[in-house]
């Protein structure tokens, strides 16, 4: 942490926030709370200069229109690079996934230049990949299986410097059969929304790097091992 | 009216047969399967149907039901009205809507947000009035900005009269190409798709005290209303500077906008609200929606809330505590399979009151409130929970689509 707070930034909420994204805010908030880490929230609006000394950042979902808004106006800003660089995590969903990486896809599938965090470039699919996804993590990140719901028609390619976070089990992801990639402390994923609900040890990786600790001690996760299992069990049995 | 052509009136009949056989069958209410057939025998059903009609088209993301249904009473001070009551609010419910009634002169068709180019195209309606949009199951609907981009060009392309909501951003900009559009300060409450400007993306200025918006970085503001709705204290100022009570037997903040709208409309057919007032007073529910039943001792009342921002308008509208709610969640076709809408909702203002959670989606609402911090109970279905709740007191559900729809099956269509 740079402080005596956990501070996470929700990046643009104004532009990236289609469904439900203040879940991850809210997950991570919680978990931190429930482990007596002092934790403060900023959310900056597009009009706003983004903070460099938060310790996690968040990207959430968008149409095409404010995805291309929100990227001109990070690559002008500068600070989410400059705190990337500083060692701050970053977890970024759909829109905001493809966005930190060198080009997407525009409303007609022109190439639009992305942040530039990480080296993967997106474009235009064929089909709209909407539904439910599963996917499994990347042993070395300890995380067990992700559920969640996608909804999105990009292809991720990854460059040689980042790694799949996942491969899928069922749903569409990068296109490739994976799913998700990370790099350093910086990860992103087409699970769109409140991905962390359904993923708390998704949250739990992106506290742990942000606290710079291998393990965080355990919470009741009650409510969020039911849905896992009721979406899991659903999801794969109907394979 | 004119005479249909006889393939049409041959269509609208087929139509109308099988949508009784549906009714006498139990299958349902016959407002689709009618249409349907009569469109497959006759194409161009739509448009012989609605021409020589004076034809109003509601659309929104929020509210189309209930407007449809106040303009609907509202003009029925004029003569017959034609309109799609059971809001199956597509071309092949609103082909059912107007065979059935095949002589009203007027007809009031809520219209689905995607099908509204398509509508209005086909049937050239003289009035077409916009309410709100919102994000919405967006596994399925279009993204929002993109449909207001569509609503835009439609209205560039057919002649007609817009009566829209100002206070809305979105709405505002998708109304702005017809040719003659009247605005009513409808007011807002869910701000949070609207924080940028439609046309150019920069900030919109606005304040939680007021209405008016304006974007800081190019022309787009606001449009001086017309119509003004002063939701604080139930009244709705009309171009002369009149004021009028609402005193809307429907509850709710979001209603009040509904009703402001169909003054609006109705005065675009020459009815002051002096005439039409009444007829809004005496609607008292739509389609099961606010009514009130009696079961097993206790007085549920049941509210339909399909989006964030629907649940944000029916929590305005819930009794105040220690009454308990009950809320239903599904995640079939029709309510969006995607649940993370959820998320966008504020569930904290449910504290200090019992809270019972149902439906097919029970865990994804529960997870939900146990992060806002509200203590609540799980539950198979409304009975049951009912169950646990004390009898002779009232307790008020919120249910979106599919699980609304199941509730009033269980009760019988009694609501």
């Amino acid at each position: 942490m740079q402080s005596d707070k956990l501070r996470l930034i929700w990046i643009y909420p104004d532009l990236l926030s289609t469904y439900g994204d203040q879940g991850n805010v809210l997950v991570l908030e919680q978990r931190a709370r429930r482990r007596n880490i002092p934790v403060e929230t900023v959310y900056v609006r597009s009009a706003d200069p983004i903070p460099e000394q938060g310790d996690v950042y968040l990207l959430g979902g968008g149409e095409d229109r404010p995805q291309i808004l929100a990227a001109a106006r990070l690559r002008r800003d500068g600070g989410l690079g400059r705190a990337v660089e500083r060692g701050a995590s970053v977890f970024a969903v759909c829109a905001g996934y493809q966005l930190i990486g060198t080009v997407f896809g525009g409303e007609e599938g022109q190439p639009v230049e992305g942040v530039g965090l990480i080296d993967i470039g997106s474009r235009r699919g064929e089909r709209r990949a909407v539904g439910e996804i599963v996917a499994e993590v990347d042993p070395e990140l300890g995380v067990p299986t992700l559920t969640g719901f996608e909804n999105h028609m990009g292809v991720t390619d990854l460059g040689p410097s980042v790694r799949p976070l996942s491969r899928t089990v069922v749903g569409t992801g990068n296109g490739d059969g994976t799913e998700g990639c990370y790099s350093g402390r910086v990860l992103g994923t087409y699970l769109h929304g409140p991905a962390l609900a359904r993923n708390p040890g998704l949250a739990d990786l992106l506290l742990s790097w942000a606290m710079g600790v291998e393990t965080l001690p355990p919470i009741d996760d009650t409510w969020h091992e039911r849905l896992r299992d009721e979406r899991l069990g659903t999801v794969l049995g109907r394979q | 009216m004119t005479q249909l052509p006889l393939r049409a009136q041959l269509a609208a009949a087929l139509g109308r047969t099988a949508a009784a056989l549906s009714r006498a069958t139990g299958r349902g209410d016959g407002s689709v399967i009618g249409g349907r057939i009569g469109l497959v025998f006759e194409p161009d059903l739509l448009r012989q149907l609605a021409a020589d009609r004076k034809l109003v088209l509601v659309s929104a993301t929020n509210g189309k039901t209930t407007t449809t249904r106040l303009i609907t009473s509202a003009l029925a001070e004029l003569g017959g009205v034609a309109t799609n009551a059971f809001g199956a609010n597509m071309p092949a419910g609103h082909v059912s809507a107007l065979a059935e009634d095949a002589e009203a002169p007027y007809a009031v068709l809520e219209v689905d947000e995607k099908y509204l180019p398509e509508v209005l195209n086909t049937t050239g309606a003289s009035v077409v009035c916009l309410l709100n949009l919102s994000r919405d199951q967006m596994d399925r609907a279009a993204e929002i900005w993109l449909l207001a981009q569509k609503w835009r060009n439609a209205f560039a392309e057919v002649r007609t009269h817009v009566i829209a909501n100002a206070d809305d951003p979105l709405v505002t900009w998708a109304a702005s190409t017809a040719s003659s559009v009247t605005w009513v300060a409808a007011g807002q409450r869910w701000r949070d798709d609207s924080w940028c400007c439609p046309v150019c993306g920069g900030p919109l200025d606005r304040r939680d005290d007021d209405a008016d918006w304006a974007c800081r970085e190019c022309t787009f503001r606001r449009p001086e209303p017309t119509w003004v709705l002063m939701e604080d204290h139930d009244l709705v100022v009309d171009p002369r500077g009149a004021r009028w009570a609402l005193e809307l037997r429907l509850p709710g903040r979001a209603n009040q906008a509904n009703g402001a709208i169909a003054l609006a409309t109705a005065e675009a057919f020459g009815l002051p609200p002096a005439r039409v007032l009444g007829r809004l007073r005496d609607v008292r529910s739509v389609a099961g929606r606010y009514t009130s039943v009696e079961r097993d001792n206790r007085e549920i009342r049941l509210l339909l809330a399909k989006n964030p921002a629907g649940w944000l308008e029916a929590f305005g509208v819930l009794d105040p505590p220690p009454v308990p709610v009950i809320l239903a969640v599904n995640a079939q076709g029709p309510d969006g399979r995607d649940t993370s809408w959820l998320w966008d909702v504020d569930y904290r203002v449910l504290r200090g009151r019992p809270v019972r959670v149902t439906g097919e989606r029970r865990l994804d609402l529960a997870l939900r409130l146990d992060i806002a911090g509200v203590p609540f109970e799980l539950a198979r279905d409304v009975d049951d929970a009912a169950a646990t709740l004390p009898v002779g007191g009232k307790v008020d559900v919120i249910a979106n689509y599919t699980a609304f729809q199941q509730i009033r099956a269980e009760f019988g269509r009694a609501v």
